[in-house]
């Protein structure tokens, strides 16, 4: 307590912050399903599909770090953070989705 | 009933200024924690896709059948999940606006069950797959 300048008050139970290492944790989990994705894409060599998906898988993982990257600034940015909204996690679950869907095209 | 209740929550979805309009702002806290259940849920969908690609990537020696009958259903299983994650999570943020009992869900049970039985059928086709 030696600064002039009053700290901004902090939740004890650090909510913000578990809500930024969960986002964290689900970048995570999408980088695995990605990274499978494209390990599955490129197995039997390189092909002009395979590229395809392989580009469509890295497109879905940048827009899920940047969708999670936007919240995580959000939450940051002050101490009592503004609820999800409704179409950012429209968006993570549509691209959740559309991975499932890349890895169906890929059984075939 | 409750594809009704689905379609109508569907519009919630994309709508944010819909559930903002009513009841009242909950405790910024509550929402942290239904986001981070619904991210935990998220993750349970990418898991569960994730184990549709190493079915594929890790049996290669299962007959083709079966194989892809086991990814398809872990797929499925992850598409149910997600989104059902955003459903849950709308209904928990409306609720909580009205200030009314949190939704409760058979979906626990129901995923429960189904990653049980895609379980038994995975250890059934391995030991199969080895004899045969």
């Amino acid at each position: 307590m030696s600064g002039s300048v009053a700290e901004p008050v902090r939740d004890p139970g650090l909510q913000p912050e578990r809500t930024r290492l969960a986002w964290r944790r689900t970048t995570l989990s999408g980088t695995v399903a990605a990274v499978l994705a494209m390990k599955t894409a490129l197995h039997g060599g390189v092909s002009v599909a395979g590229m395809v998906v392989c580009a469509v898988c890295s497109g879905l993982w940048l827009g899920f770090l940047a969708l999670a990257h936007r919240r995580i600034r959000a939450l940051a940015a002050s101490p009592e953070p503004p609820a999800l909204a409704p179409r950012q996690a429209t968006a993570t679950v549509l691209i959740t989705v559309a991975l499932a869907v890349c890895a169906a095209a890929l059984l075939f | 009933m409750h594809v009704i209740e689905l379609v109508r929550n569907v519009r919630l979805w994309f709508e944010p200024q819909r559930i903002r309009q009513e009841g009242g702002t909950p405790d910024y806290r509550f929402s942290l924690a239904n986001e981070r259940t619904f991210l935990a849920w998220l993750r349970t969908a990418l898991a569960l896709i994730g184990g549709g690609f190493a079915v594929d990537q890790f049996l290669p020696d299962l007959r083709w059948g079966w194989r892809v009958g086991l990814a398809l259903a872990l797929l499925a299983a992850g598409v149910l999940c997600s989104l059902r994650a955003v459903n849950h999570w709308v209904r928990c943020e409306r609720a909580m606006r009205r200030g009314e009992d949190l939704p409760v869900s058979r979906f626990p049970a129901v995923l429960s069950l189904v990653v049980a039985i895609v379980a038994v059928a995975m250890v059934v086709v391995v030991l199969v797959g080895w004899e045969g």
